[in-house]
């Protein structure tokens, strides 16, 4: 069984953000480290997951960027990946860009499973998974949090707002996971040696206009600032008339 | 014509709160267009209050009920409104970006090829174009796009935007769509998460971490809450909590969780990592009670507490039933 895992290069979580000096994009200078956005980690745990429970199959991580992201292809092949491939092109706000971009390249493979993570923790679109899945034609199930194989069909666990659904897929079909049973994997000191050994594939994206423009970024603006009641149980009742009569929201 | 299309979820044959919202918003960015706002629901027969979106904004109702839109059939939904979209010659869709929502609107986006700007909170009208601001980086920063699309597409952030009566009328009519035979997923079974309010539509979220020990002390949490009102508030956790197995990941709250902005937002024992605050800072007021001084949390909090949660809290929740009772 095939599976892909798209996978994207994003600053780590870590990050205090800064706007650029274009006042559109964030100051690289502030970002000490780059990572496997958390949820594609977890889409790359689950497929590894799901490779040992079939007892075989190949799993590959694939991902658009510059030539950068094979940093986090090889952390994708070091978890235990079979082989990976990198799209060169510029990567924009444009979900639909970067969608069809992936697309000419998954078109073209017979995978059973193409999973996304639910949202990348840069541009935080929440779209790719899903938009995948229609330029392809196949369907696709959003925030699985857990899900087994089963024949020729997924069962997935999907969060919504007051609960969780049982949704059944028939393969070929692509999933966005988001966190649940799926805790990434550490890489092994093994299987980053062995990383650097398997196949990853470089090539140019067919890239697609991005019709997304920023116009601004911005940081929220500073909160008010703070202040400290009291110490103990005998700040409460100050706290209580204060959310009642000047925040009011008591 | 610059008319806008509100796509308003529907449960058990009502209108969801967040309906009003769209709609709302549709109708304030379509004045400024000099168009008119419409809503439409897909489900499987009409909600009975449909007619009661003219009152918030929409001009025309349309309906597209058929048995086939029974249960939420993500592919065969997108195909519906993509169509009352081409056919309605629409300027701009506006969705919910609830788990329907941001399941739905990728994939109309996808069918139309055009662009989508997802979770908006704020939406502008610059020169006779939309503008939408959205969070990004976890929100962390804001980003204001424009759609070079020939539809601007954005599913907006529930809870932000007011739902404003306009005192209209809306004409309810036949959206004129059946389900398309399309291959799809089947939702088998629904398991209900208890009837607790969730956190990412409560006006008031009562928070726990690491620092409440463990999941046997939830209770001091729940009797707050329950002070407030188990109709408005939610109790939150951190990733430390979630991770440790003490409270359900839908719970949350955070870079990996979902993203808040209620009225009041309470950090109990929470220190305030950077992930954890980039779910919670627009909230409007933030309460955290701490026992070290020092914890990051109080940087954003509008109102601290240096102390044991276990003595502040009690009381806390003894204070704010004595106000209820005053009423
Ligand atoms: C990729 C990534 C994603 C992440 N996503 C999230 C996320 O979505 N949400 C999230 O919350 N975190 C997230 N984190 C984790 C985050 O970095 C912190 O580890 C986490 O928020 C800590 O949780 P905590 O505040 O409950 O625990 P701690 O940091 O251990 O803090 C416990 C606090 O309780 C206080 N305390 C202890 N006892 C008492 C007492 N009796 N009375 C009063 N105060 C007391 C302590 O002073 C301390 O400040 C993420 C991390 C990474 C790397
Ligand atoms: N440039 C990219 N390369 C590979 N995968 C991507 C890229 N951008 C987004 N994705 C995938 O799409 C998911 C959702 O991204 P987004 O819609 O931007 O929140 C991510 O979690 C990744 O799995």
């Amino acid at each position: 069984m095939k599976i892909t895992v798209c996978l994207k290069r994003t600053p780590d979580t870590e990050t205090r953000v800064q706007v650029a000096g274009d006042g559109v994009g964030i100051d690289p200078a502030g970002v000490k480290k780059y990572i496997v956005s958390p949820y594609d980690e977890m889409a790359v745990e689950a497929a590894l997951r799901t490779r040992e429970a079939q007892g075989d199959g190949e799993v590959t991580v694939l991902s658009f960027g510059d030539d950068a992201s094979v940093e986090q292809l090889r952390s994708g092949l070091a978890m235990g990946a079979d082989s990976a491939i990198l799209l060169k092109g510029d990567v924009t706000m444009d979900g639909l860009a970067t969608a069809k971009a992936l697309k000419g390249e998954l078109e073209g493979r017979d995978d059973a499973l193409v999973l996304f993570g639910v949202k990348a923790a840069d541009d935080d679109q929440q779209q790719v998974g899903p938009m995948v899945a229609t330029l392809l034609g196949r369907p696709c199930v959003t925030a699985v949090s857990d899900f087994q194989v089963d024949g020729g069909k997924a069962v997935c666990l999907r969060e919504v707002e007051g609960g969780m659904e049982k949704v059944e897929v028939a393969l070929p079909a692509v999933l966005t996971i988001t966190k649940g049973t799926f805790d990434p994997r550490f890489a092994s000191l093994k299987g980053i040696m062995a990383a650097k050994r398997k196949p990853l594939e470089q090539k140019d994206a067919q890239v697609a206009e991005s019709r997304l423009t920023v116009r601004s970024l911005e940081l929220p603006p500073d909160r008010p600032e703070g202040r400290i009641l009291g110490e103990g149980p005998d700040a409460v009742p100050e706290l209580v008339r204060l959310l009642r009569e000047e925040a009011k929201v008591l | 014509m610059s008319n806008i299309l509100a796509v308003v979820e529907q449960r058990d044959g009502t209108i969801r709160g967040v309906g009003r919202e769209v709609v709302s918003a549709a109708a304030e960015a379509a004045a400024a267009l000099g168009g008119q706002a419409h809503a439409l629901i897909v489900s499987g027969s009409s909600p009975a209050d449909a007619g009661s979106l003219g009152a918030f904004g929409a001009e025309v109702v349309k309906l597209a009920s058929h048995e086939g839109f029974g249960s939420y059939a993500p592919e065969r939904y997108a195909r519906a409104v993509a169509d009352v979209v081409t056919a309605g010659g629409y300027t701009a869709v506006f969705f919910g970006a609830t788990a329907q929502g941001k399941d739905l609107a990728p994939r109309v986006a996808a069918l139309l090829d055009v662009p989508l700007a997802g979770d908006v909170t704020a939406v502008s009208v610059e020169g006779g174009a939309l503008a939408f601001t959205r969070p990004v980086y976890a929100g962390k920063a804001f980003a204001t796009v424009s759609s070079g699309g020939a539809v601007a597409l954005a599913s907006l952030r529930p809870n932000v935007f007011a739902p404003q009566e306009r005192g209209g009328a809306g004409t309810v009519e036949d959206a004129g769509v059946t389900p398309a035979d399309v291959a799809t997923s089947n939702v088998v079974e629904f398991q209900a998460a208890g009837g607790d309010l969730d956190v990412s539509e409560a006006s008031v979220i009562v928070s726990g971490g690491r620092g409440m020990k463990g999941p046997e002390n939830w209770h001091v949490l729940e009797g707050l809450r329950d002070a407030i009102g188990n109709d408005v508030a939610a109790l939150g956790a951190s990733r430390a909590v979630v991770d440790a197995g003490w409270r359900p990941h839908g719970e949350q709250v955070g870079q990996t969780g979902k993203t808040v902005s209620p009225k009041l937002y309470m950090a109990m024992a929470i220190s305030g990592a950077i992930q954890h605050l980039a779910g919670m800072r627009t909230s409007q007021t933030i309460v955290a009670v701490n026992k070290d001084p020092d914890a990051p949390i109080f940087g954003v909090a509008d109102y601290g507490i240096v102390g044991d949660v276990f003595e502040v809290l009690p009381r806390l929740t003894e204070e704010i039933r004595k106000l209820k009772a005053e009423g």
